[in-house]
């Protein structure tokens, strides 16, 4: 049911627009994962929100019949944080990518998650620009070889989850396009989130870098090299369930079997996503992917006043101390009359 | 305040009825002299004279103290009539110290006042002022009525119960020296004792009792000491429409007109800003006018703040921004994404002198082409310029009231020298305010689409469709748009109808604008044509010039995109047209190509204002080469 009481499914989410991703983009599939969240959730499509910025996954808006906005180069966060701030009832989210996002609007992006507008921001990492036609990423690897970087890129790239929680993010997660049910989970719990939530997609860009993910996303090495972070949980992984990731006294990330070596499941830190202190979420965001799983899922999620929240209190108590007449306003301070 | 009320502490001395005079307090940036100046501004506002004041201060808060790059000045001028400038040269300089008088000096008047400041004159303060000899003692100063007082002993003479230290004691001689200058004018002290109270009363008593007593020594050492053989007054205005008045800066009426708007709209205010001199005093005053339902929003940058006001506008509130120049030049892309999604926006950019960072505190009017071309594409937005502090308040609320019936970007220009110039403004009644009449659009009739692009027959403006309006989804963005559905359209004749098309819009503003008026005939041998600050100097220079038997007229235009509509056959009624600008010939660029009307160019990029001598002596060359 909507909060408008019309029962809604996937399909009253989608526009009329034709899609216009090329075939086999990763951003069908995150597509239809958030029309399903939206009908699961019974998002009122009239009160709901899409602004984007510039990029292959800033056309979102146009493909979900919900008011939307296609803005300009990385300000999406900026435009939406006006628009949470005039009406802070509409149901705002944010598309980004990873060039949009991190590169043009990076400024944009980490002051909002500082202040925690109630805005929810998907960022689509697929670690190059497609729609200029393939140039590396604040997200590539070093050494992609790409149009721009013929020899390779010099360039470090960032972690967006790490980025965000250096932000001091409230909410952080991650999914990835073609994990259809968690990434629906994912987009619930953003939604239930007060302030800012960050969820990284991982996404594929079949012309321009396909496969970027396939070492851990591919179906029969995932148990192996995908970490689902839920919390209360311990960080166990692995197709037999008999992995862990923890982390030593100096977080330095060790990969230990459970049962064995004196590791016995029940000692294990369970995950805590509302643990004030960010430092072992930083270090799961920063884990060299080439030597340990992929984390996925909430990493972080406290409790922070949302900006709009704190803005519209100010307004109200503001008003509720002094009541003042448009005349008494404009009159102010000394005046004198001339006869 | 009647004089009567002045009159019995100043008994000793002869009074003298003047006109107008024209003081200017100089000193360190740290002398007070911005506050120094504003207080006899708002004495004299109260007394019920007319008048314009010029604050002209270094970009640095605290320059090195004692040095020439240090001194900060505060000009004002007030008069028993109607005046336009805060005036050409002052009959009064008070110089805190040799930097100060080196700096200013050469624009007083002959015979004029000079009162110094003698504590400062050591060889360390020459020195830092880069005086070979002392001044004082050297006879450089002849011909003008040198008052020497030592402001610091005297102050600390005054001050010798006090508690306070002696840094603090010291602090209060501005205080002292405005005393001396109440006397001299015959000013009532009661304004600026109620001001000190307020100000420091309840927080720091000793220090506003401190000053009070300064203030006061300063008066009855001026009416003890004779150091002046005659005192003076200027009687109140008698000239100005009856009604209620305020002393009022530019900036300050902007934000008024701003909230008046809000309110006959009905609709809040949200002003996304990032700070930058001289436009921040925006951001600082709406923002004080919470309890008027006020957002206002600190952004992390230039473009934040306009993109945060465009969010707000496609929600439906009023979406503004405050800048200056360089933040303009920021700002492009997303007025751009305005002008394309055809939302309502006011963008107030309080021009400074440039280019790139320039002369942040100084004044001038070179981003006139910024703000009609500045943009990729064709871009059309609709530009209105304040002229003065007191009509910044009827242009802000213009400039929303366009913004929102005509569903476009206005840019609205001030500088620096409005936005910090005070004069008297005769305070509107809310009941004679127009209403702004804002209709949102409605779901459509069963069976049909909303159309986000459907126009307005006689504005062109499309409808504005609320987020949160069941019925009405839509997308919008930069990319172009097809005329009616809105949706994305590559068609190449689409494209050029819709460059066309926000091109007109623009154009019909004019049609809901009022005719350029003219002070003195509509017709004759010179228009003085000017937008924007200069026309205090312009209305000074051609009344001056009427007077003297010219046929000169003067016209200074709110309305610069679109043009008043008269605007071109007004120009044609004249032999020739003399156009002074703060920059290289903006306006006067655009009008030759529009009009190919050979229009005078004046020039003056100095980060100062013109003076109504200036033009007048130029329009005085103009009439003799024609004869």
């Amino acid at each position: 049911m909507s909060s408008s009481g019309v029962s809604l499914n996937k399909k009253d989410y989608k526009s009329d627009q034709d899609v216009r991703w090329c075939p086999g983009c990763g951003d069908y599939g995150i597509l239809n994962s958030v029309q399903a969240a939206f009908a699961d959730m019974g998002k009122d499509p009239a009160k709901t929100l899409i602004i984007s910025g510039i990029g292959c996954s800033s056309r979102f808006p146009y493909y979900m019949n919900t008011y939307g906005f296609h803005t300009i180069h990385g300000r999406a966060p900026a435009l939406a944080t006006g628009a949470k701030l005039a009406n802070p009832d509409l149901d705002v989210w944010v598309v980004t990518g990873d060039g949009d996002g991190l590169s043009i609007g990076g400024n944009h992006l980490i002051h909002a998650l500082r202040r925690n507008v109630g805005v929810k921001v998907l960022l689509f990492n697929n670690r190059i620009y497609g729609l200029t036609k393939g140039q590396y990423s604040p997200t590539s690897e070093q050494g992609k070889m790409t149009k721009s970087t013929p020899l390779g890129s010099v360039d470090f790239p960032f972690k967006p989850i790490a980025l965000a929680l250096g932000a001091r993010a409230s909410f952080v997660a991650r999914s990835i396009d073609i994990m259809g049910k968690h990434l629906e989970e994912m987009l619930k719990r953003a939604d239930e989130h007060e302030g800012t939530a960050f969820i990284e997609i991982y996404q594929n860009c079949n012309i321009f870098n396909d496969g970027a993910y396939a070492s851990f996303t591919e179906k029969a090495v995932r148990p192996n090299r995908i970490l689902e972070v839920e919390h209360g949980k311990p960080l166990i992984f692995g197709a037999e369930r008999n992995q862990a990731l923890r982390f030593t006294e100096n977080l330095e990330p060790q990969i230990v079997k459970v049962g064995e070596g004196g590791v016995d499941a029940g000692d294990l830190l369970p995950w805590d996503v509302h643990n004030p202190n960010s430092a072992l979420a930083m270090a799961l965001a920063n884990l060299d992917e080439a030597q340990f799983p992929v984390p996925i899922g909430v990493l972080r999620s406290i409790s922070r006043q949302a900006y709009e929240t704190g803005v519209t209190s100010q307004i109200a108590i503001a008003q509720e101390r002094k009541t003042e007449t448009l005349d008494e306003l404009l009159t102010g301070g000394e005046t004198w009359e001339v006869k | 305040m009647t004089e009567s009320e002045t009159e019995p502490q100043a008994k000793s001395t002869n009074r003298e009825e003047l006109e107008q005079v024209v003081i200017r307090f100089a000193g360190d940036s740290g002398d007070g002299m911005q506050l120094t100046g504003g207080e006899f501004t708002r004495t004299s506002a109260v007394m019920g004279n007319d008048l314009a004041t010029f604050p002209d201060f270094p970009a640095e808060i605290r320059a090195p103290a004692g040095t020439l790059p240090g001194v900060s000045a505060f000009q004002l001028r007030f008069s028993n009539f109607d005046i336009h400038t805060p005036g050409d040269h002052p009959d009064v300089l008070v110089a805190m110290n040799p930097a100060a008088l080196k700096v200013h000096l050469r624009e007083l008047k002959k015979d004029g006042i000079l009162l110094l400041n003698t504590a400062k004159f050591r060889p360390a303060d020459l020195k830092k002022a880069k005086y070979e000899q002392n001044p004082l003692e050297d006879g450089s100063l002849e011909g003008w009525r040198v008052i020497k007082v030592d402001l610091e002993k005297l102050t600390h003479e005054a001050l010798a119960e006090s508690p306070l230290d002696k840094r603090s004691k010291d602090r209060c001689k501005n205080m002292y020296a405005l005393g001396i200058l109440y006397w001299l004018f015959s000013r009532d002290m009661e304004p600026s004792l109620r001001y000190i109270e307020t100000k420091f009363g309840k927080k720091l008593p000793e220090v506003a009792a401190a000053n009070k007593r300064v203030l006061q020594s300063g008066f009855n050492y001026a009416d003890i000491s004779g150091i002046f053989q005659t005192a003076y007054k200027v009687a109140p205005a008698t000239f100005m429409k009856p009604g209620r008045y305020r002393n009022i800066m530019g900036s300050q009426a902007m934000c008024l007109g701003l909230v008046a708007a809000s309110k006959q709209s009905g609709l809040p205010i949200m002003l996304g800003s990032y700070p930058i001199t001289p436009a921040s005093e925006v951001l600082h005053q709406l923002s004080s006018y919470k309890h008027h339902g006020v957002v206002t929003f600190q952004a992390e940058d230039e473009i934040a703040a306009v993109c945060a006001a465009i969010g707000a506008s496609y929600v439906g509130k009023i979406g503004i921004t405050s800048t200056s120049g360089p933040g303009l030049a920021l700002k492009a892309e997303a007025i751009g994404l305005a002008v394309m999604t055809e939302l309502p926006l006011v963008v107030i950019n309080v021009q400074r002198a440039g280019p790139s960072t320039g002369l942040p505190t100084k004044t001038e009017q070179a981003d006139l082409l910024q703000a009609m071309f500045g943009r990729n594409g064709e871009c059309p937005v609709v530009v209105l310029s304040a002229t003065m502090p007191s009509d910044a308040f009827d242009i802000s609320f213009e400039a929303v009231r366009i913004a929102l019936k005509h569903m476009t970007p206005v840019i609205l220009l001030s500088d620096g020298y409005i936005a910090n110039g005070a004069e008297p403004w005769l305070i509107p009644n809310a009941a004679d305010l127009p209403e702004i009449n804002v209709e949102f659009a409605t779901a459509p009739p069963e069976g049909e689409e909303f159309q986000p692009y459907a126009r307005d027959p006689e504005t062109l403006a499309r409808p504005w469709a609320l987020p949160g309006t069941p019925g009405l989804m839509h997308r919008i963005g930069g990319l172009e748009k097809q005329d009616g559905t809105g949706n994305i359209s590559y068609d190449p004749d689409n494209h050029e109808h819709m460059v066309k098309t926000r091109a007109e819009k623009v154009a019909r503003v004019a049609n809901d604008i009022p005719p350029a008026t003219t002070i003195g005939p509509e017709s004759g041998d010179v228009l003085v044509l000017g937008w924007g600050s200069t026309r205090g100097a312009i209305t000074g220079a051609v009344t001056r010039l009427q007077k003297a038997g010219h046929k000169v007229s003067g016209c200074s235009i709110q309305y610069l995109n679109p043009l008043p509509p008269n605007l071109e056959s007004l120009m044609r009624s004249f032999d020739k047209v003399i156009l002074p600008e703060m920059n290289m010939g903006q306006l006067s660029l655009l009008l030759r190509a529009r009009f190919l009307i050979d229009i005078e160019s004046f020039c003056k990029v100095q980060g100062q204002p013109f003076s109504s001598d200036e033009i007048e002596e130029r329009v005085l060359a103009s009439l003799a080469e024609v004869k």
